[in-house]
């Protein structure tokens, strides 16, 4: 297959990040290109990743079971809680049955994968310029906010040479999560250590105290549950296995363009755009 | 198929076995897995946390008016044993605190000794384990002052705190007791409290001494302090993992 592997700029497709890893597109029969996506380091931090904030949720879950209620402030407002969380399925916990000890230690060995894995992806990330070309929203992108908005609204998703790069709400997402959701889930953590806010207590004060960031650090967990469903339903609706392939081997198959066809003009001045 | 592709197939899976490696290196110690991430995970937390945070850095300090109405006194909240209930009924004046083990000169001090030496007082809060957090004001002698008036011996490295009560409320249960290292031990809020709230310390919150350890958590604070023993390792301890709890599977260095 190596004979068939173009250069993106002899196919006039545009020279996208992607592209960046040094590799090509690869014409496949019937019009469709395959396109190297997702680099090796991106594609292992992504499942390192998932199995770390799985476990910690999982966990988390049987931590907030040993005192199943929520505070605003620096402290608990014993018989007049903010929340009362209602018991919790057996299947959701980590280990099966409410086990403090076993959560905790379950909970901070991930919480460290999360954090050394979340540290290499972010360097790799900003040092190779991908977060500007793959995930920084352009002003071509905001601008077109709001048709994107109409687009999803209709479960609209391109397949073709639109879907090359990420949408500007993907990559509004994405970028939520990765500099803000995910970041805030390590520093409200942070806060409720003791032994932190001996250095970091500055943050325990932002937040209103220690019962605030244990309530925003659920909070921020709730978010990443939230993202994960739209998540994994949008991977399944807009092509399972193409989705999956891609996170897996990086490579990643846009269908052959229809729009000429249709006579759709928006997405014409988009393509010829470098991300 | 090409080398390229070849290529990447073979660093999947290198990467695959690496993941492997990792997790038949997890369960190496022959425990369960749970204890395995505990002690990666313990002795990562304890390291990092010495490594960044300072040996003087303060626990954060609260405003008098920033107590808690209510500080729910948690665990055991009223020793069963004889000896206590005597030394409490008699309002503690027999009370002795020994201070012994790898020191040059063992102590045995009333908590008059103890009131007439400097005191330290301190708006803090208490972080229990299960999630929750009050508020108090402590006051009591720096266990350091206790530390140089018995004079450490060279090989000294953990502080053990015997306490009188078991969680089983019982005479004859498993008495409660903590350790601390050397550098909690010396930390300037590190403190034996006497008093709670301006108030001498009740009996529910671990009278008539407990300790406070503000850059830990809620079970490392032992109440109901009947001798503090210098020690040279975990084995001279009275149990394998140095505190009730962590006995129990808790982690000994509470500091998240």
């Amino acid at each position: 297959m190596t004979d068939r592997v173009i250069d993106q700029a002899t196919t006039g497709s545009p020279p996208g990040p992607s592209g960046s890893a040094g590799r090509g597109d690869r014409i496949l029969p019937g019009g469709r290109v395959d396109t190297y996506r997702h680099p090796p380091l991106v594609r292992v931090s992504h499942w390192l990743n998932v199995t770390a904030v799985i476990i910690l949720i999982m966990s988390g879950l049987n931590i907030l079971l040993a005192h199943p209620h929520l505070d605003w402030g620096r402290v608990t407002n014993f018989g007049n809680h903010w929340v009362d969380i209602p018991p919790i399925p057996n299947w959701l916990l980590i280990p099966q049955g409410r086990n403090l000890a076993e959560a905790r230690h379950w909970h901070f060995f991930f919480a460290w994968v999360f954090v050394i894995n979340g540290l290499i992806y972010l360097a790799y990330g900003f040092i190779s310029r991908r977060f500007n070309g793959r995930l920084w929203p352009t002003r071509a992108d905001l601008a077109g906010f709001w048709p994107s908005v109409k687009e999803h609204a209709r479960f609209h998703f391109p397949k073709d040479e639109e879907a090359r790069n990420y949408n500007v709400i993907q990559k509004l997402t994405y970028v939520f999560m990765i500099l803000v959701v995910l970041p805030m889930m390590l520093i409200t953590g942070l806060s409720m250590s003791p032994g932190f806010n001996a250095v970091g207590g500055f943050l325990l004060d932002i937040m209103g105290g220690r019962q605030s960031a244990r309530t925003l650090h659920f909070i921020s967990g709730a978010l990443i549950v939230g993202f994960i469903v739209v998540h994994v339903g949008l991977v399944i609706w807009t092509g399972f296995y193409n989705n999956m392939r891609a996170m897996i081997t990086g490579w990643f198959v846009l269908e052959p363009s229809s729009h000429e066809a249709e006579a759709a003009p928006a997405p014409a001045d988009r393509k010829g755009e470098p991300s | 198929m090409s080398d390229m592709t070849f290529n990447r197939r073979s660093w999947l899976a290198r990467a695959g076995a690496a993941v492997g490696v990792m997790t038949l290196a997890a369960c190496q110690r022959g425990q369960t897995i749970s204890e395995s991430l505990r002690v990666s995970a313990e002795a990562l937390t304890r390291r990092s946390q010495r490594l960044l945070i300072p040996r003087e850095a303060l626990a954060p300090e609260y405003k008098a008016t920033e107590i808690s109405a209510f500080f729910k006194p948690n665990g055991s909240i009223d020793p069963a044993a004889s000896e206590y209930v005597t030394l409490r009924d008699a309002g503690f004046a027999d009370y002795r605190l020994l201070v012994d083990g790898l020191v040059e000169r063992p102590l045995s001090l009333s908590l008059t000794d103890l009131r007439e030496r400097p005191g330290r007082t301190q708006i803090t809060k208490h972080d229990c384990v299960e999630g929750w957090t009050a508020i108090g004001q402590w006051t009591g002698v720096r266990l350091e002052t206790l530390l140089d008036e018995a004079g450490l011996k060279p090989e000294a490295r953990y502080i053990v705190f015997h306490c009188f009560d078991a969680l089983t409320q019982t005479e004859d249960g498993p008495r409660y007791y903590e350790s601390i290292d050397l550098i909690d031990a010396r930390h300037p809020q590190t403190i034996l409290a006497y008093d709670m709230n301006g108030e001498t310390l009740g009996v529910p919150h671990g009278a008539p001494l407990r300790l406070r350890v503000e850059r830990q958590l809620g079970y490392k604070q032992a109440k109901y302090i009947r001798r503090i023993e210098v020690v040279d390792s975990f084995e001279a301890m009275p149990g394998p993992r140095g505190g009730y709890w962590p006995d129990r599977g808790y982690e000994w260095y509470a500091g998240i």
